[in-house]
C-alpha cells in the first residue's frame, strides 16, 4: 500500500496536498483497494463551499458505495474532469491522476489536525 | 465461520476474504472488471464448494422430490438437471435448487451454501412414509464452476468429456482415479461447467484446470463477480429475489412451477395466489448504481425495492432487479425512478435477461 509523504490524511481515507493555499484532495491507496473497481465518482461543481469532515461526493465501485470526506473548509476551485469518463483513474493513480477536487483552504489551522502519513499509516494497520 | 478446502489457494493468491452464507469465501483477485472480461471473453473458475449436495435415494425417491420441488421432475433422465424452487406449505421460497437424475432410484440436490442446514432439516421432515434415505454429503465433495467461452475445452483437457454435452446435463468423467461429476449448468450465462469432485481432491483438480487454463486466459474469479455476471444474465439469488417472504411465481419464476402433473407442497397455497408485487428489472439513465434495499418510485409514488443492483460492464450502465407492487403496470420502456441516497435516479423498465446470453440452449 501506497502512502507518500508530505500529504495530508484523513481517518476517512481521503489525502490532500496543500500548496499555496489550495488543496488537491483524492482517496488514498488503501481506499481504492478496499472500493474495488471504481465505476463512477460523483463531485460537486465548482463554487460550492465545503466544510471540513462533511460529505462533498460519493465514489461507487462495483461493489460498493461510499462517501467521500472533506479534509478541509473552503470552496471548490476545480474538479477532476477526467473522472467522468475514467473514473477507474482512481484505482490505478490514487495520489496522482486519480485528483478528485481542489479547495481553496479557508482556515489552515483544519490541515493541522489532520494526520501525518505515518500515522495515517498506523491508523490503517490497526484496523487489518 | 466454515472455509472451504481452497481456501490457502484463495489466500495465497491474494484474494479478499468475505463472509458469506457462514463461509469464508473469496470476494475478488484481480479486480470484479478484469475477471468479469474474463469469463465474458475467455474463462473464468469459481471455487463453489460452498454449496450444499443432498443425495435422495430409495425406491420413492423420484415421487419423493416431485412432491419437494415446483418443478416437474417425473420425466427427468438419468444424466439430466433441473432448475427448481422448494416452496413451505405457504409457497414461500425455502430455496432454489438443482436436481440432478443419477439414475431411477437416485438424485441429487445441490442447495444454497447458507440454506444447506435449513434445506436438510426440511427435507428429512418431509418424509412422510416413503422409502427413501436423504443424505447431506456436503462435506464429502467439492464444486468447482469453469465458466466462459473457452471453459469447456480447458476442462476437456484435464477431464475428457463428450463435447456435446448438452445444457443442463452432466456426465460422470474418470480423473486421475477419481470420478468427476462434470454437468453443463453455471449461473454466468456463458457456456461451462460446474465440476463435483470429492473434497480430498478438490485442489489437486483446482491446480490442474488453472494449468489447463493458463495459456487461454483462465483466471480465478471471486463471488463479487459471480453477482455481476448473474444479475446481467437475470439469475435470481436467494437472500435477494428469493427469500422466505418471497412466492416463485412473483419472482417470474412461474418456468419451474409445474402446477399440472404433479402434486408438490406449498402448490394450494400457489394455487390461490393473488400476487401483491412483481419482479421487474430496470436500466438507471444516471451513473449511480440502486442497491438492494433502495425503494422504487412511480411518479413520486413509493412502489416497490431494489432486490439486486450492480454496474453491467457489458452494457456500460448501473442496472437493477426488483419487486414492484403488482398493480403497476410497468411495460418494457416505461420509467420509474430509483431513491437512491435522497434522491431520484431515473431508470426504464426492461425485460431479463439484461444481456443475450452466450450458453447453449
Amino acid at each position: 500500500m501506497e502512502c507518500p509523504d508530505g500529504l495530508h490524511y484523513t481517518k476517512d481515507h481521503e489525502w490532500g496536498l496543500e500548496e499555496d493555499g489550495t488543496l488537491t484532495v483524492g482517496i488514498t491507496d488503501y481506499a481504492q483497494g478496499e472500493l474495488g473497481d471504481v465505476v463512477y465518482v460523483e463531485l460537486p461543481e465548482v463554487g460550492t463551499m465545503l466544510k471540513a469532515g462533511e460529505p462533498f461526493g460519493v465514489v461507487e465501485s462495483v461493489k460498493s458505495v461510499s462517501d467521500l470526506y472533506s479534509p478541509c473548509s473552503g470552496e471548490v476551485l476545480e474538479i477532476n474532469p477526467d473522472l467522468e469518463s475514467e473514473p477507474e483513474t482512481v484505482n490505478s493513480s490514487p495520489y496522482d491522476r486519480g485528483w478528485m477536487i481542489k479547495v481553496a483552504v479557508s482556515d489552515p489551522k483544519e490541515l493541522e489536525k489532520l494526520l501525518s502519513a505515518e500515522k495515517y499509516l498506523e491508523f490503517v494497520n490497526s484496523l487489518k | 465461520m466454515k472455509k472451504t478446502v481452497l481456501y490457502p489457494w484463495h489466500v495465497a493468491a491474494g484474494a479478499k476474504i468475505v463472509e458469506f452464507g457462514g463461509w469464508q469465501m473469496p470476494v475478488q483477485y484481480a479486480g470484479v472488471l478484469a475477471e468479469h472480461e474474463a469469463v465474458r471473453q475467455r474463462a473464468g473458475i469459481f471455487d463453489v464448494s460452498h454449496m450444499g449436495e443432498v443425495f435422495i435415494s430409495g425406491p420413492d425417491a423420484r415421487a419423493f422430490v416431485n412432491r419437494l420441488v415446483t418443478n416437474d421432475i417425473s420425466l427427468l433422465e438419468h444424466g439430466a438437471v433441473a432448475y427448481s424452487v422448494m416452496c413451505d406449505d405457504e409457497g414461500h421460497t425455502i430455496d432454489d435448487l438443482l436436481v440432478y437424475c443419477m439414475g431411477p432410484r437416485s438424485f441429487l440436490l445441490i442447495v444454497n451454501a447458507s440454506n444447506a442446514e435449513k434445506d436438510f432439516n426440511w427435507i428429512s421432515t418431509r418424509i412422510k412414509g416413503e422409502n427413501v434415505q436423504a443424505l447431506d454429503r456436503s462435506a464429502d465433495y467439492g464444486l468447482i464452476a469453469v465458466q466462459g467461452p473457452l471453459a469447456a475445452g480447458i476442462v476437456a483437457k484435464v477431464a475428457p468429456f463428450p463435447a456435446d454435452l448438452k445444457y443442463y446435463h452432466f456426465c460422470l468423467a474418470e480423473w486421475r482415479g477419481t470420478q468427476l461429476l462434470v454437468s453443463r449448468t453455471g449461473y454466468t450465462g456463458e457456456d461451462g461447467v460446474e465440476i463435483m469432485v470429492e473434497t480430498a481432491r478438490t485442489a489437486e483438480l483446482w491446480d490442474a484446470l488453472m494449468e489447463a487454463g493458463k495459456d487461454q486466459g483462465l483466471a480465478p474469479a471471486g463471488l463479487a463477480v459471480r453477482d455481476v455476471l448473474r444479475i446481467e444474465s437475470g439469475y435470481s439469488l436467494y437472500g435477494h429475489e428469493l427469500d422466505e417472504t418471497a412466492d416463485p411465481i412473483s419472482a417470474g419464476l412461474s418456468w419451474v412451477v409445474k402446477m399440472d402433473g404433479h402434486d408438490f407442497i406449498g402448490k394450494p397455497a400457489l394455487q390461490n395466489l393473488k400476487p401483491s408485487r412483481k419482479k421487474i428489472a430496470f436500466i438507471m439513465e444516471g451513473k449511480n448504481i440502486p442497491r438492494q434495499g433502495f425503494h422504487l418510485k412511480v411518479d413520486g409514488a413509493e412502489c416497490g425495492v431494489v432486490t439486486s443492483g450492480t454496474f453491467s460492464p457489458v452494457l456500460q450502465k448501473p442496472v437493477g432487479i426488483g419487486y414492484i407492487s403488482a398493480d403497476r403496470g410497468l411495460a418494457p420502456g416505461s420509467r420509474l425512478s430509483v431513491d437512491i441516497r435522497g434522491k431520484e435516479a431515473p431508470a426504464s423498465v426492461c425485460k431479463l435477461p439484461f444481456i443475450k446470453p452466450g450458453v447453449l440452449r
